[in-house]
């Protein structure tokens, strides 16, 4: 047999890679992952440096603008990323048992939290423009000129990580749920269960952050 | 990989049950004013439930040497960024006069009373 007939992949088995072995492809893809990430917190990070900075100036306004955050709201949405992070890393246990069945159950279960956020995160912003308490609300600068650095910041933050809530949920379908209802995963391949989860699971540790900053001490 | 290793670390269950009890201690917390205290109870609760979530849903137990490595890279170029923020917005001059700097800091400072008590007077209707 060549190396050239190997090209057909069995459902279970890794994908062909011709210039590694599929350990050597593992470890790679998931070190890459790890490198996308550490970009990722860096790309929070500047926003949680310039959230220190305009905190340290005006305290006492970000005290007063972060009671117009609800705190049950925010803490019934941290309870939901955790859950739905608890339900990637449960994803990928049964992906590397080779349970496609439960590895689709579970990735849906984690793409229906990151819905209910995102529903809860939209009535959260609808709730703060009914109040005129978007910045970029006709009314915003007249009666809450001095909330712009926090509700600026509030945005922001929480408008990006709603972002990549979407795009984690996509590619927790596109690479997971596809692959995993078609019995493609197996002890041998869970690569693409394991890199979305990992995405996902930093979702969660920005919002797990993001929710005391903004909600809790302001 | 390493299977046999993660019988002995804790369930994935057990830890989510830490993280919910975490965040009702941390949403706890916040309705007791402690000053400048909140702040930094609020922030290492929150890494530890951080930590938690890197190494057990994460897997980070389990990793080798360079991927721990790299990912604890973005929270010493962060440490330096923040810090070095710090460092520096103290030590600004302000170019303004002396009377200007006192004048617009009254002029805030009655600003905000006066938004504290249009805060205060709302929340009562």
């Amino acid at each position: 047999m060549t190396a050239h007939s190997t090209h057909e992949v069995s459902p279970g088995d890794p994908p062909y890679v011709h210039h590694m072995d599929s350990k050597t492809a593992y470890e790679a893809a998931k070190f890459g992952m790890w490198l996308f990430l550490a970009t990722e917190l860096l790309l929070f990070g500047v926003m949680f440096c310039s959230f220190a900075v305009y905190r340290a100036m005006y305290l006492d306004i970000f005290h007063v603008a972060s009671q117009h955050l609800s705190k049950p709201i925010g803490a019934f949405n941290t309870a939901v990323l955790l859950f739905s992070s608890y339900m990637a890393a449960a994803a990928v246990d049964d992906a590397k048992k080779g349970n496609n069945q439960g590895v689709t159950k579970k990735l849906w279960g984690t793409i229906l939290c990151g819905l209910v956020f995102l529903l809860v995160k939209s009535y959260e912003y609808y709730d703060k423009w009914q109040h005129e308490l978007f910045p970029l609300h006709p009314n915003f600068s007249k009666n809450f000129a001095h909330y712009k650095s926090f509700f600026g910041l509030y945005f922001c933050m929480s408008g990006i990580h709603a972002l990549h809530v979407i795009i984690g949920m996509f590619v927790l379908w596109f690479y997971g749920v596809r692959k995993s209802s078609k019995g493609r995963f197996s002890s041998r391949y869970f690569t693409p269960v394991e890199l979305g989860a990992l995405y996902w699971h930093l979702v969660d540790l920005i919002w797990i952050y993001l929710f005391p900053l903004l909600y809790l001490v302001g | 990989m390493s299977t046999h290793e993660e019988h002995h670390s804790p369930s994935h269950f057990f830890i989510l049950g830490v993280l919910l009890f975490l965040t009702v201690v941390t949403v706890g917390v916040a309705y007791v004013d402690m000053g400048n205290f909140n702040i930094i109870v609020a922030m290492f609760v929150a890494s530890i439930k951080a930590l938690l979530v890197a190494v057990f849903f994460m897997h980070l137990k389990f990793e080798d040497g360079i991927t721990r490595f790299f990912a604890s890279v973005p929270i010493l170029l962060l440490a330096i960024m923040i810090g070095g923020v710090f460092i520096d917005n103290p030590l600004r001059v302000d170019p303004r006069a002396p009377e200007q700097i006192t004048q617009e800091k009254m002029k805030y400072k009655k600003e905000v009373e006066e938004l504290k008590a249009r805060e205060h007077g709302e929340a009562h209707h």
